[in-house]
């Protein structure tokens, strides 16, 4: 009896591990299929590198070149605003703060994540949006720039607590043997700690840019969602989640609008599936170590 | 003059009183060893001289070291300098993760010692003759310290040390995880950078003290039970505790 328990929950528990592998694969499937089609009929170069998102007029084009540069403009300015201050918390919670700090701050970090989207969005569209319109005197405060700003509240505490960990885990060995040839606190954590917890650091920035790229509910509320080319970061955008968020539900099933929502879905997995996998490698360095 | 003078010195752990009234005098150019059982203080002593136990949290401190008549535990001391006037070498050999030219380069670059690139060059060659690991590695400056043995990981270590030019060197069980031979080794050495270094090693190993220091200090429980000539504690010892120590009837 205990024999045959023990062989049915090793079989559930075998189901339930291999199930993410088979909800990612058939999520790739599904994705790559319906791409595929829509690919047999409008020209995946005129796709990627088109300029012009009609997808209702007469000739339909489906051009998602503003989209991207939207989607990169967005995450470009959010990684600068988000890794610096990141990693100057991660240091300051590890190496600088002391107990009882370290154990406030990293909870509070760690609550950053369970911020809703869509309140990030709000507080930005109540908050940030009309003074990013008076401090540089610009027709509208739905910018990138606005994106940018309230994503990188939404990466940081990926990023934090990820190198939060690398820089825990240098040994304290070699602080100490920088620190005893006469290096500065500061020497010691520039040169040694966070060369050491470097690959780490690169993985959990991968993560944080996984995480803005993905995002969909605050970029479409405070970007402005105008799908032209910008000229600077101070212009409306629109990214590609926003467009398959806000289009999808006014499509035909089977359109080929509807399609090319899908091919942008397989492009954004393919973006987050490669910065992931970055970030694996980048980790699996870090442990080696 | 001595050169390291301790007086009335102790140190606690939060509560815990681990270093009681240590008084000593260290003199120049000597190999003194610190002995004594696991415990006893002997590494805390020795941590105290470079004040690198003011990094762990809950340490605090009475009395007075003093290095050439200052005192280091003085207010005014600057934690910075005192460290790369006295070098530590640590029980396990910890050389940074980077290339091993980079390790001993180290010390000169943060002390700000020289700017210039042939002479952190010429200082890294030296120092890594003086530690007589230059022949061996000469073609793999550039390769991870972490590639070479811990024998000669631990003389990097010592090489990184000595580059920055201090008055005193700290060793702290610098044998304790290599082998018979790299011991050997490591000793001889110490031996010879006794002409210019004041040197104290903490060890466990009562024959290595009793092989390479002048002078022999005995620690029990945080007390300093004696200091004297080496040959003197291990042949004639003073108190009942070092002699009961030193003839292996516990420890």
């Amino acid at each position: 009896m205990r024999k045959i328990v023990d062989t049915i929950i090793e079989k559930i528990i075998f189901l339930c591990g291999i199930s993410s592998v088979i909800f990612v694969i058939l999520i790739f499937s599904f994705l790559f299929i319906e791409s595929f089609v829509f690919f047999k009929d409008f020209s995946i170069i005129k796709f990627i590198t088109g300029r012009y998102w009609y997808p209702d007029s007469k000739l339909a084009l489906f051009g998602i070149f503003s989209l991207l540069v939207g989607s990169f403009l967005v995450t470009l300015g959010a990684c600068l605003i988000a890794v610096p201050i990141s990693i100057m918390t991660a240091l300051y919670i590890s190496e600088v703060a002391s107990k009882n700090v370290r154990d406030i701050l990293k909870s509070l970090v760690e609550l950053m994540v369970a911020i809703p989207s869509v309140v990030i969005g709000f507080i930005g569209m109540i908050v940030l949006v009309p003074c990013v319109k008076k401090l540089f005197n610009i027709p509208t405060g739905l910018t990138a720039f606005s994106g940018s700003v309230m994503l990188a509240f939404m990466a940081m505490p990926t990023i934090v607590t990820i190198s939060e960990d690398a820089i825990r885990s240098v040994p304290w060995q070699y602080k100490e043997g920088a620190l005893a040839l006469g290096a500065t606190k500061w020497q010691t954590m520039r040169w040694i700690v966070l060369k050491t917890a470097r690959p780490g650091i690169i993985a959990a920035t991968m993560l944080g840019i996984g995480r803005v790229i993905g995002e969909t509910m605050t970029v479409i509320m405070i970007t402005g969602n105008s799908s032209r080319i910008p000229h600077s970061i101070f212009e409306p955008v629109r990214t590609m989640t926003a467009v398959i968020a806000t289009e999808i539900g006014e499509t035909v099933n089977g359109s080929m609008h509807y399609k090319a929502l899908f091919s942008i879905g397989l492009v954004l997995f393919l973006i987050t599936f490669l910065i992931n996998f970055v970030a694996d490698l980048f980790l699996e360095k870090n442990k080696n170590k | 003059m001595s050169k390291i003078e301790i007086k009335n010195f102790n140190l606690y752990y939060t509560n815990f009183h681990a270093l009681k009234d240590i008084n000593i005098n260290i003199e120049d150019r000597r190999i003194t060893t610190i002995i004594g059982p696991s415990g006893c203080g002997k590494s805390t002593l020795l941590r105290s001289i470079n004040r690198i136990n003011d990094t762990i949290e809950g340490v605090h401190t009475t009395g007075e070291i003093n290095i050439y008549d200052e005192n280091i535990y003085d207010e005014n001391t600057d934690v910075d300098i005192l460290r790369r006037n006295v070098g530590m070498v640590f029980q396990r050999p910890n050389p940074f993760p980077i290339s091993i030219y980079e390790n001993v380069a180290f010390g000169l670059r943060v002390n700000r010692i020289s700017t210039s690139r042939s002479i952190i060059s010429e200082t890294v060659e030296k120092s890594l003759k003086a530690v007589l690991l230059w022949d061996n590695i000469k073609d793999r400056l550039y390769k991870s310290a972490l590639s070479l043995t811990l024998e000669e990981q631990q003389r990097l270590c010592i090489a990184r040390v000595i580059a920055v030019v201090p008055h005193i060197i700290l060793l702290d069980e610098p044998c304790s995880s290599l082998d018979p031979v790299a011991i050997q080794k490591i000793e001889e050495l110490i031996i010879q950078l006794k002409d210019r270094y004041t040197i104290i090693i903490v060890t466990h190993n009562m024959q290595q003290a009793a092989r390479v220091s002048n002078d022999t200090a005995f620690m029990l429980f945080g007390k300093l039970i004696e200091f004297d000539k080496t040959e003197k504690i291990f042949t004639n010892p003073s108190k009942k505790e070092t002699e009961d120590y030193v003839s292996g009837r516990f420890g």
